[in-house]
């Protein structure tokens, strides 16, 4: 930030350098702030469901029932009610998941965190990377390996002169599609709310530094950057949900049967 | 544009957002397998048994309750029909005991008639007896006297047994009819 105090041609607005934080010991490149949040977020995540759990009454404490809230809430509504009766081998996975993404999104407006990890594109790859590993085994465990891969390029019920243009797009909405959209949902989302939250508040930081009529202007700057705070803050809930519910609706799509 | 990088870490990196980093990606994967390890082996079970004692202490309270009500139903039932017998059972005693009550007063009126019947009898029989027996005192007797009193008068002894009989039974048979 101080560069930008510091410059004298001009505002500059923040871009995806900003996004390339270097590593806070030397050059190691495992030393980096996102690579921090994100341990960090499993450290509070484990503290905070365990501590949560641990006693597992019958009738819950205060922070008993908030982690059981989560956790019922991604075990009912995106396990059991979209994948069906044999959710619960996947509600672990589903589980952490949604936690993982909703922290690490959440640490993009918690104060001196300030850094949604998943705006560095590394992560929501490997989440993605995981989810697809996870619904196709599911899949090929559930119907046998050929019987999917046939199941994926000839879809049953169409006449056979559609497969022409049905089997290319099938095959890439299975392989292709569906992992990179997942991924970079995921990480547009926070890129793009981060870059949105470094305008106001940087640009609102340089009218501060201006003529007087920039001075006034400022606090509409700071203002708004606030106003957007609260809507990324619904941004990062939704994104983490919707990774967690799509993930949720390939394995259910990977169990269903067909016939 | 390479002067607008702020860091020689920036400046040494691509700038396109969409390329990964090795390190995060290593970073991710573990950060990532470490917490569900962690969620699978600690707090998923946990919230399950907990769930699961949960649905239980419900669904067992509400069993508990059923069984409770039947429990009372069955009583209940027992009660009433225990009652009601008990209110028959009353009722066949009271109409036994008028039963008997008007039997016995019967049997004693019976009794107490048959007695007063006897008695009489018997005081009639002794009177009859006694009547008896005082007439033939009295015939024996007076005719003793009688003949004895005429032998005196006429002076002449009615020794003979059979007229002595005769003339008494003629005398008395005058004082009878004389009456």
């Amino acid at each position: 930030m101080g560069a930008y105090l510091a410059s004298e041609d001009g505002f500059k607005p923040p871009s995806a350098a900003d996004f390339n934080l270097p590593p806070i010991f030397g050059d190691n490149p495992f030393t980096t702030k996102p690579i921090f949040l994100a341990f960090l977020s499993v450290i509070l995540v484990s503290v905070f469901f365990i501590s949560a759990s641990r006693k597992a009454l019958v009738v819950p404490s205060k922070l008993q029932f908030a982690g059981e809230s989560v956790y019922s809430f991604v075990r009912n509504e995106l396990g059991r009610d979209v994948i069906g009766h044999e959710f619960m081998r996947f509600v672990p996975y589903l589980f952490t998941l949604f936690t993982f993404i909703l922290t690490n999104n959440i640490f993009g407006i918690v104060p001196f965190l300030q850094f949604p990890t998943m705006s560095r594109v590394s992560f929501p790859y490997v989440l993605a990377i995981i989810t697809f590993v996870v619904f196709h085994y599911a899949a090929i465990r559930h119907k046998g390996l050929f019987p999917y891969i046939k199941e994926i390029m000839f879809p049953p019920g169409v006449p056979k002169a559609v497969y022409v243009i049905l089997t290319p797009i099938e095959v890439a909405t299975y392989l292709i599609v569906r992992p990179v959209t997942l991924s970079l949902r995921l990480f547009a989302n926070m890129f793009a709310g981060h870059l949105l939250l470094l305008v106001f508040f940087l640009g609102g930081d340089y009218l501060l530094q201006g003529a007087i009529g920039l001075k006034l202007v400022a606090p509409f700057a700071f203002g708004f950057g606030i106003v957007l705070t609260f809507f990324e803050f619904m941004v990062q809930c939704l994104q983490a949900y919707l990774f967690t519910l799509l993930t949720a609706m390939f394995i259910a799509g990977a169990l269903a049967d067909e016939h | 544009m390479l002067n607008r990088n702020i860091t020689p870490w920036a400046a040494g990196e691509t700038l396109n957002p969409l390329v990964p980093h090795t390190a995060e990606l290593i970073a991710g994967l573990v950060a990532f397998t470490l917490l569900y390890l962690v969620l699978r082996a600690k707090v998923v079970p946990k919230f399950e048994k907990a769930f699961a004692e949960r649905t239980d202490a419900i669904a067992g309270g509400i069993e508990r309750a059923e069984k409770a009500q039947q429990d009372a139903e069955i009583a209940l039932q027992k009660y009433t029909s225990q009652l009601s017998e008990a209110q028959g059972e009353a009722q066949k005693i009271r109409e036994d005991a008028r039963v008997q009550g008007a039997a016995i007063i019967e049997d004693l009126r019976a009794k107490a008639a048959a007695e007063a019947a006897r008695i009489t009898a018997a005081a009639t029989a002794s009177i009859e007896a006694e009547r008896q027996q005082a007439i033939t005192s009295l015939r024996k007797e007076v005719g003793a006297l009688a003949t004895e009193l005429a032998g005196k008068i006429v002076g002449e002894a009615l020794d003979d047994q059979v007229r002595q009989s005769r003339i008494v039974d003629r005398f008395i048979a005058d004082l009878e009819k004389s009456k």
